[in-house]
């Protein structure tokens, strides 16, 4: 397999959905069964490509990116800005080649798990061109080349949630839900666009490696490194919009409203995965200040979702949370330099996660169809208050549901425990190189809490007692097209796939491909080096697996002495400590807050600037309104209207033009001036001034009714005149006609003669 | 006036010319002035064969190629052509008006 | 004047003297035979010219076939007491002036402009060969658009003389 040929099967990875796209969006009415198998079939041809090229990729040039670029727009030399060039291109790396099939195979077995969860959708067909989109933009993403072409399939992917996530839009809560996801990334999307500004001002380029190149040449924005770690913590506050990071991880639970696969969709492999891969991407230039920052927003935002999760009833909204919370960890692990760590566990985590919700889903709909059945619809279906005991009559999707929650807790024999201990690994070495404690101490304890909400899950779900048995004999396994993915991405949450040593991810071909890239900014603020982090994640590999199985044992325990032996009464410590449990119940009122401050704040602006549209601006213009037509219309009349700001502008431009006309008429006067002459230009000057008195005395309107309408009334008349007289010619008789174009041909020999 | 008995005496080009030139006139007259329709197509005919006169003329006396002759064919091809469409039409015309003055017929059929 | 002019002159008063009779009779009737004899004029005029194989086409299409087609026409459409014969249109005055001006017109263009008159004019006794020769090789594209013109012109007037069948 040639060079070409990977780029030419990326490209067609990468058109394939918007094909599905295309192709829906005008024509899922004409299709049968509205097109869903279309765009399945399609996402899964993307997906055996996708896996071709991996293998090629991985195998054959494991050590070159393979690149293709070509010049789009020059823009020649933008004043202020430079030389401005835009190129489309596209490569292929280890990363992009993975991430090309994490973003397929969850794109595509959530197309096929649609096809029974959406089944008689008011807007199936659509529903399946939006998914269509949403692959092709987050594909745009993974392989581009350059800044400027991420920022735009930024955006898309931006659109495309807003529109799945708003797929329900009938309901308020879906639409609003939908604009939250979408301004909340804006804000981000500010600070990425600002970032790349910064960067392309420094290296008028746009291309990952031509930036590259320009920083390790010693070229920085501004000439200061500070500069180049605020362009890259500008650029990561487009991650922290994207992958739902603190303080803007807000939109990420209210996305819930969309449908359950798009859920999946959104939390395992597009959109969250976008922020995570742009951190991966833009690894090289990140400076150790930056990179501390990005940890410690890693940090906090695992620790804060991993808190709410605990208290939270929904389904969906724990397994939210619990995407927030290892998003937070890959970005963690990302920011203490764990690279490889920190994007393995973005690859095991789609896989186990998309089950996760995929599972839920499966749930969901059994239960909803349960509560359908009996006529009830006051019953949520995604509490979890109103299941349990599910375990027994979905079983495939509770094994499966175990097997992703073993997978998310860390246990051994899973993917999750590979990538999560290599995270922890990570930040425990980061610790002993820097003595920023707080990091691995903040990752424990979340892998603990994780183990405990997951479990919590789990139990009140699929174990203990159900509420209403009549309600459970109605629940039946979901049909095989939902149940199929939620097996495929079980099997894959095994440890196998990814390293044949279930307690060694190092020793797998994942890290073998995925090495972390040579950082290219200048050593005085480098973060800690390839070598020097090895050493010590080497020494801290055996204690952080200790640990992480200890905590995770730990939170799994306490689930079950909680909420499967009721040794511990789970109400009566909420009771005890009410402010607290409150505090986690409403996610710490961020959303409350950013009401109370943002969303108010900007009102108040609004109000303001309203304020001053209505009053100053408005004012000008009916004032300028009002004066224009006191002077259209004259003086007359406005006397009594009291219109005296009027009548003065009049009074003063009648005086003047008049003094004007005078003085115009008598400077024409000639040298020797006789009696007649004086006479003559006197009468004009006189004539002139009267025109203009009558003018503003009247009006320019009055000049215009009289003076201009009559012209203008008189060449009517005269063409109405002259079409009666010609009209006697046309006969409407050709013999006419002929006689008369034979006396002009007459006249045309006569005349050229 | 000694020169113009002699110029009448030899028929030349101009004869020709000036013949064909009345005959354009009287057809042009019948076109113009007749209310028949089939007097039309008449001066029509008388109009077409004025200008294969000047064709023919020309061919003869001012080319000395037969060029003049292949282009009067053209013409006698057309006309035939021109004379069989424009009585049907004048035909089909009689039998919807029942009548062939074109004066009267002034309102286009749906 | 020897007999070329004499047979020339013939020639030009019958042609114009049937052709006024066409333009000026009262009676349909008339004009068509007057147009006989106008077409035969013309055809004669034609040998004067050199061109027999032209004159031989005159008589048979013109007074064989078009005059027939036109005498067909004149007794399916006319009244045979249709004594209003010129036309409202135009009145009789203003025809004839147009008339006058126009003819007046071409022949002070044709006798004014200076013709250009060839070395070695057209003189053969036959012109049929040269004429096919011409047609088949030079001309031949408009000869075959002719044909295809002559077979649109059949079936067309066959279909518009038809009478329509009502509903």
């Amino acid at each position: 397999m040639t060079h070409e040929l990977i780029l030419q099967l990326t490209v067609a990875i990468l058109l394939l959905p918007l094909v599905s796209f295309v192709v829906l969006i005008f024509f899922n009415k004409r299709l049968p069964r509205q097109g869903d198998w279309l765009g399945t079939s399609i996402l899964f041809v993307a997906l055996g490509l996708s896996i071709v090229v991996m293998i090629a990729k991985l195998t054959a040039y494991s050590d070159e990116v393979i690149r293709a670029s070509f010049e789009w727009v020059d823009f020649g030399n933008v004043p202020l800005l430079g030389p401005m060039k835009l190129t489309l291109g596209i490569m292929v790396d280890n990363l992009v080649a993975t991430m090309l099939v994490a973003v397929t195979i969850v794109s595509a077995l959530v197309h096929l798990f649609s096809v029974g969860y959406m089944y008689g959708d008011v807007r199936y067909g659509r529903y399946f061109a939006y998914l269509g989109i949403f692959s092709f933009s987050m594909l745009g993403i993974v392989v581009t080349d350059n800044l400027w072409m991420m920022y735009v399939f930024w955006e898309l992917v931006g659109l495309s949630s807003y529109l799945l996530i708003g797929h329900w839009f009938e309901k308020k809560s879906a639409s609003d839900a939908a604009k939250k996801a979408f301004i909340v990334n804006r804000i981000g999307d500010i600070g990425m666009f600002t970032g790349i500004m910064i960067i392309f001002a420094t290296f008028h380029t746009f291309t990952f490696s031509e930036i590259f190149d320009g920083i390790a040449s010693g070229t920085l924005p501004m000439g200061s490194e500070t500069w180049l770690t605020v362009a890259g913590i500008l650029i990561f506050l487009g991650a922290v919009g994207k992958s739902a990071q603190f303080p803007l991880h807000v939109w990420l639970p209210d996305a819930m409203e969309g449908p359950t696969p798009v859920s999946a969709l959104i939390h395992a492999a597009t959109m969250v995965a976008a922020g995570v891969y742009l951190v991966a991407r833009t690894f090289p230039m990140m400076t150790a200040d930056a990179l501390m920052f990005i940890a410690y927003v890693g940090a906090i935002t695992a620790f804060v979702s991993a808190t709410i999760a605990i208290a939270q009833n929904d389904i969906k909204k724990v397994l939210a949370y619990s995407t927030v919370s290892q998003l937070g960890y890959m970005v963690m692990g990302l920011g203490v330099g764990a690279y490889t760590a920190g994007y393995f566990h973005l690859v095991t985590h789609a896989m186990f996660k998309a089950g996760l919700f995929l599972g839920s889903g499966s749930v969901i709909h059994a239960v909803h169809h349960a509560l359908h059945h009996a006529g009830d619809h006051h019953t949520d279906p995604q509490d979890i208050r109103n299941m349990g005991g599910l375990g027994r009559k979905m079983p495939i999707t509770f094994w499966t549901f175990l097997m992703y929650t073993l997978a998310i807790s860390g246990i051994p024999l899973t993917s999750g425990f590979l990538s999560k201990d290599e995270i922890l690994a990570g930040t425990l070495a980061y610790g002993e190189l820097t003595g920023h404690y707080i990091i691995p101490i903040i990752g424990f304890f979340v892998a603990g809490l994780t183990a405990f909400y997951m479990f919590r899950l789990v139990i009140i779900v699929f174990l203990g007692d159900h509420k209403d048995s009549h309600r459970l004999d109605a629940i039946h396994e979901s049909p095989l097209v939902m149940t199929l993915p939620l097996i495929i991405f079980a099997v894959l949450s095994f440890f196998a796939f990814y390293s044949f040593n279930p307690f060694g991810a190092a020793d797998g071909w994942f890290f073998d491909a995925l090495k972390r890239p040579m950082s290219v900014v200048p050593a005085g603020v480098a973060a800690a080096g390839i070598e020097e982090f090895g050493e010590a994640l080497h020494h801290s590999h055996s204690t952080a697996m200790a640990l992480s199985l200890t905590v995770a044992g730990l939170g799994i325990l306490v689930a079950f002495a909680t909420y499967y032996w009721k040794k511990i009464n789970a109400d009566a410590i909420a009771a005890s400590i009410r402010p607290v449990h409150q505090f986690l119940v409403n996610k710490w009122y961020f959303d409350e807050l950013y009401d109370a401050t943002i969303v108010w704040g900007t009102l108040l602006v609004t109000r303001i600037v309203r304020w001053f549209d209505d009053t100053i601006v408005d004012g000008i213009v009916n004032g300028t309104a009002s004066w224009t037509r006191a002077i259209t219309l004259g003086a007359k009349g406005n006397w009594a209207e009291g219109k005296l700001g009027a009548l003065f502008y009049i009074a003063v431009g009648a005086a003047v033009s008049m003094f004007a006309g005078w003085t115009v008429s008598t400077s024409l006067i000639p040298e020797a001036a006789t009696f007649w002459s004086y006479i003559w230009y006197g009468l004009l000057g006189l004539a002139t001034a009267g025109l203009s008195f009558f003018m503003f005395y009247a009006g320019v309107g009055g000049f215009d009714n009289r003076i201009v309408d009559g012209m203008v009334n008189l060449t009517a008349y005269a063409a109405g005149f002259l079409g009666l007289i010609t009209r006697r010619i046309q006969t409407g008789k050709v013999q006419t006609y002929i006689a008369f174009v034979l006396v002009g041909v007459i006249a045309f020999f006569l005349w050229f003669r | 006036m000694q020169d113009f008995l002699q110029w009448l005496q030899q028929p030349g080009l101009n004869h020709f010319l000036l013949l064909s030139g009345i005959l354009f006139s009287l057809g042009v007259f019948a076109v113009i002035s007749r209310k028949n329709a089939i007097m039309v197509l008449m001066g029509i005919e008388l109009i077409l064969n004025s200008a294969n006169i000047n064709f023919i003329a020309f061919s003869r006396f001012s080319t000395g190629t037969f060029d003049g002759q292949v282009i009067a064919i053209f013409v006698i091809i057309l006309a035939a052509a021109e004379a069989a469409i424009a009585l049907a039409i004048v035909l089909n015309i009689y039998q919807n008006f029942n009548t062939v003055n074109v004066d009267e017929i002034n309102q286009l059929r749906d | 004047m020897d007999l070329y002019a004499i047979i020339f002159y013939l020639f030009a008063v019958i042609t114009l003297g049937s052709a006024t009779i066409v333009v000026f009779s009262k009676n349909v009737v008339y004009s068509a035979f007057a147009l006989l004899f106008a077409l035969f004029g013309v055809a004669g005029l034609y040998v004067l010219l050199m061109a027999d194989f032209l004159a031989i086409t005159q008589l048979l299409v013109y007074v064989g076939g078009i005059l027939v087609l036109v005498l067909f026409g004149v007794m399916l459409t006319t009244k045979v007491f249709d004594v209003q014969m010129k036309t409202k249109t135009i009145q009789m005055v203003p025809a004839v002036a147009i008339l006058g001006l126009l003819s007046g017109t071409i022949v002070g263009v044709f006798w004014s402009t200076d013709w250009y008159i060839s070395e070695n004019p057209i003189d053969v006794a036959k012109t049929a060969p040269q004429i096919g020769n011409m047609l088949l090789t030079t001309y031949l594209l408009p000869f075959e658009i002719a044909s295809v013109v002559l077979l649109v012109a059949l079936i067309g007037a066959a279909m518009i003389a038809r009478r329509e069948r009502k509903g």
